[in-house]
């Protein structure tokens, strides 16, 4: 079973992932990393794993395995 | 469907503001590479800008060219390693402003190069001044009351200047705004990099980029600005080399 997984170290805050995911699947924990930056968590029971948050993210941030 | 991004640009993090593009230009490139078996190979050449954080956060090899001139010296690698694919990764204002002179004559000489454009419609590095591709009306921290069309022109386009020239192997516009304009501008790309690698002569792909902090605008509200803005001054598509 396919999932996503986020690196909320790399994650800058943008929410290009959060506009990007059809589903609602993507969200801001409100939890900063160590660079300050608001970061995301996804909702696997939404989450489709179609790939849209990977491809707008700058910083790497999903792997889908 | 498993995906993860190339290690060329993952084994450390970059550098760059949040919500820039030339994190999802970088991907793109490493992706391409990746597909065509020339992620050890690839030569690139940054500028003086922004797109020069690169050089320590991808693992091409790269050289590092004085500003607004990249074209020329990525020609001269080129010129002893014709084997390589040589991309000259450049923005705008080195593009189409500081090194008009040698994007001009690469493209009338058809030199065989890939030039990547990053058009985010100011200067980034320098601290967001107007450029020759800023929107009329724009604010930039060198037109504050907004760029006069009647004292600094209209915008500039790529594709007026050079879809004229028939010889050229490729010449298109892709925006980095949403999933499926990712997609189609890493299309672009792997066709430039076949017609590069064929040795066809020059290609150029322009991408519309965010830069949110010398637009002064959110990363969301950026994109937004690109799509609904910038586009209309900016059409997407192939204008040479598509068919």
């Amino acid at each position: 079973m396919e999932k996503l997984y986020i690196e909320p170290d790399r994650c800058k805050g943008c929410g290009y992932c959060v506009r990007a995911c059809n589903k609602e699947a993507l969200y801001f924990t409100g939890n900063v990393n160590q660079k300050g930056y608001d970061t995301v968590a996804v909702d696997d029971e939404k989450c489709n794993c179609c790939t849209a948050c990977y491809r707008m993210c700058p910083d790497y941030v999903f792997e889908i395995r | 469907m498993k995906i993860k991004a190339p290690d060329t640009v993952t084994f450390t993090k970059s550098g760059f503001c949040p919500g820039c593009g030339h994190g999802l230009a970088v991907r793109l490139i490493a992706e391409v590479m990746e597909e065509m078996g020339l992620s050890d190979k690839l030569l690139t050449v940054v500028d003086v800008a922004c797109g020069s954080l690169n050089i320590e956060s991808w693992k091409f090899d790269t050289v590092l060219a004085a500003h607004g001139r990249p074209l020329p010296v990525a020609v001269g690698i080129q010129k002893v390693r014709k084997d390589n694919p040589v991309v000259a990764y450049i923005g705008d204002g080195a593009a189409y402003s500081i090194g008009m002179a040698e994007t001009m004559h690469c493209a009338l000489r058809n030199d065989n190069i890939l030039t990547i454009v990053i058009n985010n419609s100011l200067y980034g590095m320098t601290g967001g001044q107007c450029a020759p591709t800023s929107l009329p009306g724009q604010v930039t921290t060198s037109t504050p009351h907004g760029k006069d069309p009647k004292k600094a022109g209209m915008p500039f386009k790529v594709e007026d200047a050079f879809g004229g020239f028939e010889s050229i192997a490729y010449l298109a516009r892709g925006s980095m705004t949403d999933a499926a304009n990712m997609n189609k501008s890493k299309k672009m790309l792997r066709k430039a990099f076949d017609k590069h690698m064929a040795g066809q002569g020059f290609c150029l792909v322009e991408l519309l980029s965010p830069c949110p902090t010398n637009l002064g605008l959110p990363p969301l509200a950026n994109i937004d600005w690109i799509a609904d803005e910038m586009m209309k001054y900016f059409p997407l598509g192939e204008f040479r080399g598509g068919a």
